[in-house]
């Protein structure tokens, strides 16, 4: 066993969701990405239990673990108990970690993910909200959206939301200390670093493909090539 | 036979729901798309049934979208969550309940963790007291705020104006309920029915009169996948799981869907629009889709509060003919009027499905 297979080997979700595959491939029956994508979780966590370095360090560079949605679906249906979504879990975690993600299109995505999930959390307490949730981005949002982030205050207000104010309510402003404590919290537990890893790992790959930091943020957040997909 | 399996099982997984003294947790999704359904839960909790549900304004994200979408890292997950429980003790609760799904699974998965590696929990309690200087007790409770609202279905039957049953025919309508997948999919045990047979919003649709559809796709997920929605390159994975429901479901011509999670409702909702413009196709009856609704609006309708107040005006999907349906009464003309009745425009009308 390899070196990358300890690293995995230490994460809980690893020690949970990995209890020897009988290969019968009731995940991938189940799984929703499986039908829509090129993707077998049955052969993800058979390589995993594989321990192959080289297979795994594959693996982390690749497409194919970014393409779960991570329903867990699997794990209720497993005979073994295993839990293929939380190995996938794992092996993005490493992938983030060493840098790997950005061998792939899928990785790639990790950059704006990033920002946009860690910048809410930092500056408004929430993964998402309306400031950064732009309806030109989200024109599935429908008419309605439209409409509703046009009159934002009032819209807000109707619905009984305490829209940016002060004390407890929906969609309220976090007090600082409060950000402030969730900002201590990423500097502690690795986030941090972590969103230090992503912005200078995708700086360097923008870099290599020719783009601005600003660029490259548009081409990993709306691009998508054709070679994804189960139909084609 | 079949039947009495069923509720054999339901009988296995049976969770106990105190009945009163919850601190209560926002969240991310439900604030920004269906804020009037935190509101309502607050308004049944404390005026309809007279309960103690508190809310304290430095309480956040649980961090579960992040986590799902893999941008931080477990600890850190687990450390925000720590952080959540620690403003449960300062405030002198030990009844724990999320407004998301995402974060009851999230929280359920962190305890279960804590209970198999108490070394990891004890490194989480170092890392909150460094970065805030605070400690927590871990919740006497867990519930999703549908479980208390399932626990009270009867005592809201007993309030309701209104039933879930078409006041023309008087047949109970045909409702599909959708569960979130994380409410039990990962630990079965903890919700109400277990994942096979979950019976949180079922038990919701046969106190108010309707009649429950079961149907092949009805345990799939709704498509939202995380980084496959939030990342815009990826969002046909949501529409072709959330089309692969809706085609399912469709023979068995549902009146309405009532779900328990925050995302679920947006997809289902807002998807219904996006194949109705790419295709031309609607599910509804006479070219409308099928309204899809949080479990407290739906409570809010039976018990007779006005459409707009339980924020209605914000769905993509037409409600009008569902609420004409059951006999509940509305006023077109202030479907979109902000408070005392202002005038803020409408939304344009899409060309695809049909809208008020």
């Amino acid at each position: 066993m390899g070196k990358l297979y300890d690293l995995l080997k230490e994460d809980y979700r690893v020690k949970e969701g990995l209890n020897t595959c009988i290969n019968c491939g009731t995940c991938t029956a189940i799984c929703p990405a499986a039908e829509f994508y090129r993707y077998d979780p049955r052969k993800i966590v058979d390589t995993v239990q594989r321990g192959d370095d080289d297979e795994i360090e594959a693996l982390l560079k690749s497409d194919t673990i970014w393409y779960c949605g991570e329903c867990l679906s699997c794990l209720t249906r497993c005979p073994r108990k295993n839990g293929p979504g939380l190995v996938i879990m794992a092996l993005r975690n490493l992938s983030a970690k060493l840098g790997y993600f950005v061998e792939s299109e899928k990785g790639r995505q990790l950059f704006p993910l990033t920002r946009i999930m860690t910048g809410n959390i930092l500056k408004y307490g929430y993964c998402i909200h309306p400031d950064t949730f732009s309806w030109e981005d989200h024109v599935e949002s429908g008419p309605v959206w439209k409409w509703h982030t046009e009159h934002l205050e009032d819209s807000y207000a109707r619905q009984g939301a305490n829209f940016r104010g002060k004390g407890p309510g929906i969609l309220r402003e976090i007090p600082k200390e409060s950000l402030d404590e969730l900002q201590r919290i990423f500097d502690v537990t690795g986030a941090t670093e972590r969103i230090g890893t992503i912005e200078k790992c995708s700086e360097a790959k923008a870099k290599e493909m020719g783009m601005t930091l600003d660029e490259y943020y548009r081409y990993t957040f709306e691009y998508s090539s054709d070679d994804h997909f189960n139909n084609d | 036979m079949i039947y009495q399996g069923k509720q054999n099982i339901w009988s296995d997984y049976q969770k106990e729901i105190p009945d009163d003294h919850w601190y209560y947790v926002r969240s991310c999704i439900r604030q920004n798309f269906f804020p009037a359904s935190e509101k309502m839960f607050m308004e049944i909790c404390r005026n309809v049934l007279g309960k103690d549900i508190y809310e304290n304004e430095h309480h956040t994200t649980c961090g579960g979208i992040a986590y799902h979408c893999d941008t931080i890292p477990q600890e850190t997950v687990m450390t925000i969550v720590a952080r959540q429980f620690a403003l449960m003790t300062e405030a002198g609760y030990e009844n724990y309940v999320a407004s998301c799904i995402t974060s009851f699974g999230n929280y359920t998965e962190i305890l279960e963790t804590w209970n198999e590696y108490p070394e990891l929990e004890a490194k989480i309690r170092e890392l909150l007291w460094k970065a805030c200087r605070k400690e927590f007790r871990k919740p006497k409770h867990l519930a999703h705020s549908s479980d208390l609202i399932y626990k009270f279905r009867n005592e809201i039957a007993e309030k309701a104006k209104f039933r879930l049953v078409n006041k023309e025919t008087g047949e109970p309508l045909r409702v599909v309920e959708h569960i979130g997948c994380h409410y039990a999919k990962m630990f079965p045990s903890k919700g109400v029915g277990g994942a096979e047979y979950p019976y949180v919003l079922a038990g919701m649709i046969e106190s108010w009169g309707g009649n429950v559809i079961d149907y092949p796709e009805r345990r799939h997920c709704c498509g939202y996948g995380f980084r496959q929605y939030h990342v815009k390159a990826n969002r046909g994975y949501s529409i072709s799981n959330t089309h692969k429901k809706f085609e399912s479901m469709e023979p068995y011509k549902p009146d309405m869907i009532i779900t328990n999670c925050p995302g679920c409702p947006y997809f289902l909702d807002r998807w219904q629009y996006v194949i109705a413009e790419m295709e031309g196709k609607t599910y509804g009856e006479n070219g409308f889709g099928i309204p899809v609704f949080t479990y407290e609006e739906v409570a809010g309708m039976v018990l007779g509060y006005d459409p707009w107040d339980l924020g209605l005006q914000l769905h993509q999907v037409a409600v009008e003919p569902l609420l004409d349906k059951i006999g509940i009464e509305y006023s077109p003309e202030d479907k979109y009027k902000g408070l005392n009745k202002k005038d803020i425009m409408k939304p344009e009308l899409p060309s695809g499905i049909r809208c008020f």
